[in-house]
């Protein structure tokens, strides 16, 4: 490519991308406007950051949040606590898969290895129902500990594995995530073996109980809040650009100068401290850790999660949890329990062949069809149709 | 690698070891050769399920998740036909059988339409694995199902010097998994189908630009890796008795036995599966609370230094 | 565009709907009863799993599902032996489909999980299903946690005397590394050693390993027979490879290595099995009226269950048996926070197939114990038949509180 062509596409539409002034249609479709004239006015920060928040968020973000800061008061306590935060924490969880996977182009399904982990390493840095393993150090010195822990395991996890092509990785994740299952399992010293840790639970503060559904609930909401967030930022930023550049290309994207390994890694370290602390709410919120809680069937149950929900948004780690949770508790009343492997493995299967894009896909799929039934009256929707669908 | 930082690497690896070796065989004699039998011999169960699995791997880049649900399937439908025909090579070609078919229409079926896409086709086996998965366990119950070996290798083996007596069917395993090895090399260095897979592994576009029907190549080579699978199963199934979770196990096996082998080698696939027996093997005999640690050492170990495995070749 | 918001906010609504209906779901008829039943129904104690469920509807059964002029309504769920699992869906039970008792779970560690639980809803009561490790009524007992069978521990009674009565001084211990493994060889060992018997080496194998090779390897050749404490496959895969390797040390088995879904595997017999001693809550072969009318009864009701009860069931119709009987006592009555019905089952003498059943004052089992042999009848299949049956054991074996130690990979020891 000569020296004027690659100047203009630098100052063209994809590396206005990469200087983060403009946002890449990914997942739902937007509105055409244009926000370059808005950033270009606000001079102060604080009234660009103001416009930049008002230019994002949509009626429907407003509603879904204000729907769950409302639910746990409309809800019964076993939909706060066993659907409602438990959904929070393993979408969570799969959000890190789902970072990794749709927008690094690797599928680690060592990631509820490193929630494990960093659930273990809460067990045994804080209280727990076997004195002799814990150490009884206060929840603050635990808690972060045991994240940064776990985050440092999570980049050695994706070290080990970024330096091949990206099938390798499954395999690779695979492995390591079940050696440590058999790690947990048979080693008594420190992770109690079969047993695991029990009554791990958050601790009293400010006189709430955080365990409590209400309170607990609002923690994971938090955090989930704080997760999504984070994503979405990363994403647009110019880690994020880069990181899907390599996913596409990784060796154009060296040419070009970029470091492929060391974005990788660092892409692993991201997704391992948002699944740590996916895990320790997670632990929280079973009360214990045990070597089941990262078996094979664990590893695999996030990846169904996260292609449930769909990989390209990071709301869709959020609907599949919601959806998986649901039916794990309620497939016994529509259906034998003892059914319940095949029904998932079906819906995957289904989700896989026919709607990669999972659940989002689905959505987006149907909003398009009533779009462009209503395109054929307004030119303004055409363009929003055609936007939408140069989605992947 | 210069010749001299080969040495080092052999030396620090084999003097350890041979350092253990010499003082297990002064200590305890037999356990140490009866865990080296043991060893070797689960390593070739290991090597006979691996070898298809990495056949499926090197040529199509597919990884095939469902490989263990495979042995689960060859296991259960060898244990019926030996039920009731009391026949133990029946039993055997109607495991090898049912695997290799299943493995062919889940290729012609599925994974032809999804060329190029190899995510997608390895979250498909993910998904088939799990319902191949449930739909054993709806079909034959969670009851173990343990086959028995044919007659003339029911009888462990008495009198060997030092050891005294061993399992002859799990003796009969090593020249088993011996002689699968020696025909896979031939079949892949000898045959027509041989040469074109080996060409496949190194550049699948050029196979097909020159004229090879590459869809039967795959379908070929898939109805082969799902058909060892099988055949493991139905080994299996003696050994160590079919059950739910086995596919798993197996398949993790597979998995380890390929990173550290080296990816789309069968070569590979003997060493790493020699090495991963012998390691589980001689853990659980001598430090039992400590030998997944090992596996995981190795694992580790490998992927840190050498990435594509022992005996890997760049993609 | 605005369709599609329009289409995503109804959904919202509609969820928000259901939600709310979930919270007012589960209202319950004043004429029925609900009592909620967990077993492992996934994974590696299926089969252990669904007998359970049948020795439980069994009880049900026998009273035409109603007690005290209130129909009984069963509500199942199920595990896969994985604590957290047992929690959620104990939690689904109790908070979402509103049962008044609960009978489960099955494992140990499930059980002490549901333990914890259960001390977090006080209103309800939740007896055991068959989960046998020691420390769920040990340490740190739940007041609304009831358990009528008897554990891992308080099955091995008789069985160490009855060893060393057939000359086995030296044993080996072969067993699965977690808790209820551990209970079973403390209430082994606390008696044989006291009796003088020698266990120079104890091996512990990994939960679901099915390499036993290296294991059998390691038997010495000085004991005199091999205690095997393996449950379901591993039994199984254990007792073949043994065979196969040319071991012929006679095998003294837990409560689980030769009960009958081990002796009922698919496969041929293997006729070193018989005279295997073990020791449990149940012999197929007790020829006591109430046990054979319990397994007629089993058989009538059960066509696609085992020749004979296995332990499961048996554990299970115990607990719910006594769950009705508490109920019946009380007349049905579980107002004021269940006070009256709880104190109905802390002094109910619960009638068994198998002999009479008390609650100490942690609510646990005391009970009667068989010790058994394998042995083939006419029609060639086999069966564990009685050598010794031991009434009134409680979980200390008949030590002092101070004596007494939960078993675990260590404790008891005596090389």
């Amino acid at each position: 490519m000569s020296a004027a062509n690659w100047r203009k596409a630098m100052n063209s539409g994809a590396g206005r991308i990469a200087m983060g002034a403009a946002r890449p249609t990914v997942g739902f479709p937007t509105a055409p406007a244009s926000i370059d004239d808005v950033v270009a006015e606000g001079d102060a920060s604080v009234s660009r950051w103001l416009r930049l928040l008002l230019q994002h968020v949509r009626a429907r973000h407003v509603a879904v949040l204000a729907f769950l800061l409302v639910f746990p008061w409309i809800a019964s306590p076993f939909f706060t606590f066993q659907i409602g935060a438990q959904s929070l924490a393993l979408g969570i969880i799969a959000l890190s898969l789902a970072f990794l996977a749709g927008y690094g182009g690797m599928i680690s399904l060592a990631q509820m290895t490193v929630a494990g982990i960093a659930g273990y390493l809460v067990a045994i840095f804080g209280t727990s129902g076997t004195p002799e393993i814990s150490l009884g150090w206060p929840w603050w010195i635990a808690v972060p500990l045991a994240i940064a822990i776990a985050t440092v395991c999570g980049t050695l996890i994706g070290w080990l594995s970024v330096r091949t092509e990206g099938i390798y990785t499954i395999m690779i994740t695979l492995a390591i995530g079940v050696a440590f299952h058999y790690l947990a399992l048979q080693n008594y010293s420190v992770f109690n073996g079969f047993q695991g840790l029990q009554k791990v639970y958050p601790p009293v503060l400010l006189e709430l109980d955080w365990r409590s559904p209400m309170p607990f609930f609002y923690l994971c909401l938090f955090f989930a809040l704080g997760a999504y967030l984070l994503v979405k930022y990363v994403n647009r930023s110019p880690f994020g650009i880069a990181l899907q550049g390599i996913r596409d290309n990784p060796r154009r994207m060296n040419a070009l100068g970029f470091a492929v390994t060391g974005h990788r890694v660092a892409a692993y370290a991201f997704a391992g401290v948002i699944a740590a602390v996916g895990g320790v709410l997670f632990t929280w919120y079973n009360g214990l850790i045990t070597p089941g809680s990262v078996g094979t069937s664990s590893l695999i149950n996030i990846l169904v999660i996260a292609v449930l929900g769909g990989m390209r948004h990071p709301i869709g780690p959020f609907l599949g949890a919601i959806v998986f949770v649901l039916l794990q508790n309620f497939a016994i009343d529509l259906f034998d329990r003892e059914r319940f492997n095949l029904v998932i493995g079906g819906v995957f299967l289904a989700i896989v062949l026919f709607s990669p894009d999972g659940l989002i896909g689905l959505w987006a799929r149907f909003a398009n069809r009533f779009a462009a039934a209503r395109a054929q009256s307004s030119p303004v929707a055409r363009n929003a149709v055609a936007g939408g669908s140069s989605q992947r | 690698m210069a010749r001299s930082r080969k040495w080092l690497w052999w030396v620090a690896i084999g003097g350890p070891l041979v350092a253990f070796a010499i003082w297990a065989l002064a200590t305890n004699e037999r356990l140490f050769l009866v865990t080296l039998l043991n060893g070797l011999t689960l390593g070739a169960l290991y090597f006979i399920v691996a070898s298809g699995f990495t056949l499926v791997f090197g040529l199509m880049r597919n990884v095939n998740l469902a490989h263990g649900s495979l042995y689960l399937l060859g296991g259960y439908v060898g244990f019926i036909v030996a039920e009731r025909t009391e026949w133990w090579l029946p039993a055997v070609a109607a495991g090898i059988a049912a695997a290799a078919l299943v493995g062919l229409a889940m290729q012609v079926a599925i994974f032809r339409r999804m060329p190029g896409e190899d995510l997608r086709q390895t979250m498909v086996t993910i998904g088939l694995s799990i319902v191949i998965a449930d739909l054993l366990l709806w079909t034959f119950g969670a009851q173990v199902h343990q086959m028995d070996p044919p007659a003339w290798l029911a009888q462990p083996l008495r009198g060997l010097p030092l050891i005294g007596a061993y399992s002859s069917y799990r003796l009969s395993l090593l020249p088993l998994g011996i002689g699968i090895g020696v025909l896979l090399w031939l079949f892949l260095n000898r045959t027509r189908v041989g040469m074109m897979i080996r060409a496949g592994v190194d550049d699948r576009g050029m196979l097909a630009a020159s004229g090879v029907n590459v869809n039967l190549v795959f379908a070929i080579t898939f109805a082969i890796g799902a058909g060892l699978a099988g055949f493991g199963g139905v080994i299996g199934a003696v050994e160590l008795s079919m059950v739910p979770g086995e596919d798993t196990r197996l398949l993790l096996a597979s998995l380890v036995v390929v990173i550290v082998g080296g990816m789309g080698s069968v070569v590979g696939a003997a060493v790493g599966a020699a090495i991963l027996g012998l390691a589980e093997t001689f853990g659980l005999a001598y430090a039992p609370t400590y030998s997944v640690v090992f596996t995981f050492l190795i694992l580790v170990l490998v992927l840190a230094f050498r990435p594509r495995g022992i005996l890997g070749r760049p993609g | 565009m605005t369709q599609g918001k329009r289409m995503f906010v109804r959904t919202l609504v509609g969820a928000a709907v259901a939600a709310t209906l979930g919270f007012a779901g589960g209202a319950a008829a004043q004429e029925t009863i609900k009592i909620g039943l967990l077993a492992t129904l996934e994974g590696p104690f299926a089969a252990g799993g669904q007998d359970g469920m049948r020795g439980a509807e069994l009880a049900v059964k026998q009273r035409n599902g109603t007690v005290a002029g209130k129909k009984i309504e069963i509500i199942k769920a199920s595990s896969d032996a994985k604590p957290e699992v047992a929690v959620n869906a104990t939690r689904k039970l109790v908070e979402q489909d509103k049962v008044q008792i609960m009978v489960g779970p099955l494992s140990g560690s499930e059980g002490i999980a549901v333990k914890d639980y259960a001390k977090t809803q006080p209103n309800i009561t939740f007896i055991n299903g068959s989960s046998g490790a020691q420390a769920t009524t040990l340490v740190n007992p739940a007041t609304n946690f009831y358990r009528f069978n008897t554990d891992g521990a308080q099955w091995m009674v008789g069985l160490g005397k009855a060893a060393l009565d057939k000359g086995y001084k030296r044993m080996m211990v072969i067993a699965e590394d977690y808790a209820f493994p551990y209970s079973q060889v403390q209430g082994f060992m606390t008696e044989y050693c006291k009796l003088g018997g020698k266990v120079p080496l104890k091996a512990w194998v990994p939960l679901g390993g099915k390499d036993y090779a290296s294991v059998i390897a390691r038997v010495p050749k000085d004991v005199d027979a091999l205690l095997v404490v393996l449950g379901g496959a591993d039994a199984v895969n254990f007792l073949n490879q043994y065979e196969q390797a040319g071991g012929d040390k006679p095998i003294v088995g837990g409560s689980i290595t030769v009960s009958q879904d081990v002796l009922n595997y698919r496969g041929k017999k293997r006729e070193s099995l018989l005279g295997t001693l073990s020791a449990g809550p149940v012999a197929d072969a007790y020829d006591a009226p109430e046990w054979k009318q319990f397994v007629a009864d089993y058989k009538a009701n059960f066509k696609d269950g085992y020749p004979s009860p296995s332990l499961f069931a048996f554990v299970y119709y115990l607990n719910m048996k006594a769950a009705l009987d508490g109920l019946d006592a009380v007349k049905g009555d579980l107002s004021g926070g269940q006070a009256k019905y709880r104190e109905a089952l802390s002094k109910l003498t619960l009638k068994t197939p198998t002999g009479d059943v008390k609650l100490d004052e942690n609510r646990q089992a005391i009970g009667t114990t068989f010790v058994t042999e394998v042995a083939k009848d006419a029609q060639g299949g086999f069966y564990n038949k009685v050598v010794k049956k031991t009434d009134n054991v409680n979980q200390m074996l008949g030590q002092s509180k101070a004596e007494f130690q939960i078993g675990s990979r260590d404790v008891p020891n005596c090389p």
